[in-house]
């Protein structure tokens, strides 16, 4: 019995390493992408980050950032992989919350979501 | 320096930080932030934010690979979880209220402590401990493949590696890094758990401790597209290669090497941060 349920985790891990690898993969490509349109155009521009002057406003909603990748712009399309990359390990977490119910363990469900509660308002948010 | 010169420079130190910190195991985002600062000049924002971005992808890079291996107990994480990531929601909010020159402090103090926690030798996990009631409850006990055997272990001290995972949280949150060293001590030293189960669920834990506090540097505007892409891309090629590499001779000398640089680092992140140039 103990072993059978170890395997049940051991499944459940073989799962989540494979949704990590597949996201950050898919973030990887996404980013390359929009990194060479961008350097295609840009690569001339000075470089200058010394002051810090805030990204403007479509480089940090979620629509904004959506509505730059969808007009192909290189940095709106590396700004759309990078949120892959922070909704792969959101993802993770709804897996779990999935996984443990599987298992009906009560506990773990309701501990995995006021993680992903937290991962919520940090992403909507936008009082904090 | 233009824009092509500017993103290879960066892409390339990224790898370096990546190769080390994945051959060393004492990470690379460490060494990022004060990269990117104190060589590259950027604002410690926009590093931070690209710093974060890049953490996430090495976690989840070796969480792939190392959750298959069973070392990681995916309950303790979880629990933990909560934890730090309500630390990191702390640290991204202190990041944007305090003034830049204290983060930079707190930088390098905390390069400074990595640096001494990496030379200091591994503590033996003690074997056959009591089972611990609250531990029990949470179902946190587990058991890992060894040479001789399936190996049991029983957790201790839930309260303390809770207390000590906000706080690893919080400096993930404000700095922009895994932290993996204060996950590992606490539940190391204070829970018990031995160091292969650790390290890996430390490391599984990262990423998503980073995504807590990442919402609110993106919101705020601190992760710029054109510094995050060569940052990751490096870093997250840096540490595959890393892994794939394994040289156990080598790595006591490269281990000694990094460290020193770290220590180096923490130096001149305390200095710039005093002095108020940063």
């Amino acid at each position: 019995m103990e072993w059978l349920k170890h395997w049940d985790d051991q499944r459940t891990e073989n799962f989540i390493g494979n949704l990590l690898r597949v996201g950050v993969m898919l973030a990887a490509s996404v980013v390359s992408f929009g990194a060479i349109l961008f350097l295609h155009k840009y690569w001339r521009m000075p470089s200058d980050y010394r002051a810090f002057h805030g990204e403007p406003e479509n480089f940090r909603t979620l629509s904004g950032i959506f509505h730059e990748a969808t007009a192909l712009h290189g940095r709106g399309i590396i700004q759309f992989g990078l949120v892959l990359l922070m909704a792969t390990p959101i993802a993770r977490v709804i897996f779990s919350v999935w996984a443990f119910t599987a298992e009906r363990d009560r506990m773990y469900v309701g501990f995995t979501l006021i993680v992903l509660a937290v991962l919520l308002y940090s992403f909507l948010g936008t009082g904090i | 320096m233009n824009t092509l010169e500017f993103t290879s420079l960066v892409c390339v130190g990224s790898f370096v930080a990546g190769l080390l910190g994945s051959l060393t195991g004492l990470g690379g985002g460490v060494v990022l932030v004060p990269l990117l600062t104190l060589f590259f000049k950027v604002d410690i924002r926009y590093a931070i934010g690209a710093s974060l971005v890049s953490v996430i992808a090495t976690s989840s890079g070796a969480a792939a690979a190392y959750v298959k291996e069973g070392f990681s107990n995916i309950r303790i994480g979880m629990f933990l979880e909560i934890a730090t990531t309500f630390g990191a929601l702390a640290g991204a909010f202190l990041a944007t209220r305090i003034p830049t020159s204290a983060i930079t402090i707190v930088f390098g103090v905390m390069l400074l402590y990595s640096a001494y926690l990496s030379r200091r030798p591994r503590s033996q996990a003690e074997r056959n401990l009591p089972m611990n009631e609250l531990a029990t409850k949470l179902k946190m006990n587990g058991s890992f493949p060894e040479a001789g055997g399936i190996r049991h272990y029983n957790v201790q001290n839930v309260p303390t590696g809770f207390g000590l995972m906000f706080g690893a949280g919080t400096l993930s949150g404000l700095l922009g890094i895994g932290s993996g060293a204060v996950k590992v001590l606490a539940m190391d030293q204070a829970m018990k758990i031995p160091f292969k189960v650790s390290t890996t669920t430390s490391n599984f834990m990262i990423g998503v401790t980073a995504a807590a506090s990442v919402g609110v540097y993106l919101s705020r505007g601190y992760v710029d597209p054109g510094l995050s892409m060569p940052v990751m891309l490096g870093v997250l090629i840096g540490s595959f290669l890393g892994s794939k590499i394994l040289v156990e001779a080598e790595t006591k000398w490269l281990r000694i090497i990094f460290s020193v640089v770290i220590a180096v680092l923490g130096f001149q992140m305390l200095y710039q941060g005093i002095m108020g140039r940063i």
